[in-house]
């Protein structure tokens, strides 16, 4: 059930057969639904037995009204937007720096071997153990926020660029040599073309490590923001707006993630045309 | 003549040994001919080819195209690869107007073009597919239409129909033989099989095995269409084939 046999891998490849995509919505969703359900049981009993505060674990209706509460107030735009822009910029700049620099660094061995090196000594250090650093540097306002997302993705956005522009077949850039190529054709119609794929999986990795890091960096001197939510629930014991906001970061950084598969699936639609 | 050779070496450095893969290579291609280069695996025969196109530089020696040297790749010189080499990212279509969008010809005269050099290689119906949905023969059918639709007067070709089967290439063959006779190209050959230079070529250009130099050059004079199973087309096969095996024992020694 759960491992393919020989004869049905050659028939279906290794996730088994394709069902309708109605038949793998259907699992999907039940899967969801489980696991509320599973969440309700678990919080309703909690609240009727009381083997401890029942606020330590708040059922998933207590969750989503003290959502509804904060939207009533105003207030929860107030911070999905702080989250939003701050994640927006930093990101955004973090992908111009590491496409600039990677697209560069993949073409030119001078720059590549000046650049790599110190980005693989900074890459290894988890970014968390910078930001202190970036609020002693930038202080505690929206810099080193912004500053702080941007360094992070930098890295792996610079090196799957990198890699995508050196992995490619040198012969496609002589066959458009040979059909009349100049070096400015060559990067836009060969090189840019031919890095995309691993340049988009680079911007995939960008998006989720932004919302990894926001939070954190929400931590710590925010006004707003869900990361200041959350620690602000902390604070005054607030369990239901904690988990409300992290469900609603884990909810962005999904549909971040889909934005990206959306782009993939329209700019690489090569790969696998129907 | 519109590509002349000129005492061309070429030496590749490998582990700081110096390998010779050319010696002194002299040869002339004239206008509208076609030329095959044959000899065994590892003679030079790409090596010389990839010269001719641009890729490689010489360590000695130079090639002339219509009386200037060639200093590097350019669209007066069409190559056509072993393994296809198609921009997997355009369709069919964007393929072969690859070359005319660089040169900047506007839609219409393009789309004539493209439309011709498909009809010629028989993939019309496949215009808008990408090249992961094609089979080796209509790719390499591609990558022939890429090279002629940029209209360049020599094509290059290493080892074309090497990658296919006995089948297909013998199609393929055929369908070269039949767009040379409506497009009169210079064309540059390289190949091992003895049969396809035989059907092809107007002069096959045995090489010796490494370092490649020229051992004896054929001219075939045959009727510009051929048949594979003719007395005079096996005579020609058997006398190469002899030329050859010296060589390829040569190699095994």
């Amino acid at each position: 059930m759960f491992l393919s046999s020989v004869p049905e891998m050659m028939e279906w490849g290794l996730r088994g057969a394709s069902r309708s995509r109605r038949d793998a919505l259907r699992w999907r969703l039940a899967s969801l639904a489980v696991f509320l359900a599973l969440w309700s049981v678990a919080g309703g009993l909690v609240e009727l037995t009381k083997p401890f505060n029942p606020l330590f674990l708040p059922a998933p209706w207590v969750v989503i009204g003290a959502l509804l509460e904060l939207a009533r107030k105003g207030q929860l735009w107030v911070h999905v937007a702080a989250t939003l822009e701050r994640v927006a910029v930093g990101f955004s700049a973090g992908a111009v720096l590491a496409l600039a620099l990677g697209l560069l660094a993949g073409q030119v061995r001078a720059v590549r071997n000046v650049v790599e090196p110190v980005v693989e000594l900074l890459r290894p250090i988890p970014p968390l153990a910078m930001l202190p650093l970036f609020i002693v540097w930038v202080g505690i306002g929206e810099g080193s926020k912004v500053g702080f997302i941007t360094y992070a993705t930098f890295f792996p956005m610079f090196v799957t660029t990198v890699h995508g522009v050196a992995q490619i077949d040198g012969r496609l850039l002589r066959a458009a040599q040979s059909l009349g190529a100049r070096p400015r054709h060559l990067f836009f119609r060969v090189i840019l073309p031919a890095a995309l794929p691993d340049v988009l999986t680079g911007l995939r990795l960008g998006v989720a490590l932004s919302f990894f890091v926001i939070v954190i960096s929400e931590f710590v001197g925010a006004e707003n923001g869900l990361g200041y939510l959350i620690n602000d629930g902390r604070n005054f014991f607030l369990v239901p707006q904690m988990l409300g906001a992290a469900l609603l970061l884990g909810l962005l950084g999904y549909a971040g993630n889909g934005l990206v598969r959306v782009l993939e699936r329209r700019v690489l639609r090569w790969q696998h045309p129907r | 003549m519109k590509i002349r050779v000129r005492g061309l070496s070429r030496t590749f450095v490998a582990q700081g040994r110096e390998t010779p893969a050319l010696l002194d290579v002299d040869l002339e291609v004239a206008a509208h001919e076609f030329v095959c280069l044959l000899g065994p695996s590892g003679c030079g025969k790409s090596t010389l080819l990839n010269i001719v196109a641009g890729f490689l530089r010489p360590t000695a020696g130079e090639v002339r195209v219509d009386e200037r040297p060639v200093t590097g790749p350019g669209a007066d010189r069409g190559v056509v690869f072993q393994e296809y080499v198609l921009f997997p990212w355009l369709t069919v279509v964007g393929n072969v107007e690859f070359g005319l969008r660089l040169k900047g010809a506007p839609a219409a005269e393009r789309r004539g073009i493209v439309a011709r050099y498909l009809e010629l290689v028989g993939l019309a119906a496949h215009a808008e597919k990408y090249p992961v949905q094609l089979s080796g023969g209509m790719k390499q059918r591609v990558a022939i239409a890429r090279a002629l639709a940029n209209s360049p007067e020599i094509i290059l070709m290493d080892e074309p129909f090497g990658a296919l089967d006995a089948q297909t290439r013998e199609v393929l063959q055929d369908e070269l033989g039949r767009i040379q006779r409506v497009e009169h190209k210079t064309v540059l050959f390289v190949t091992h099989s003895i049969r396809e230079a035989v059907y092809l070529a107007d002069r096959v250009i045995v090489m010796t095995s490494a370092p490649g130099r020229i051992k004896q050059v054929f001219t075939i004079k045959l009727p510009e269409v051929r048949d594979r199973f003719a007395p005079e087309f096996t005579h020609y096969e058997s006398e190469i084939t002899r030329v050859v095996k010296e060589e390829v024992a040569k190699v095994h020694e």
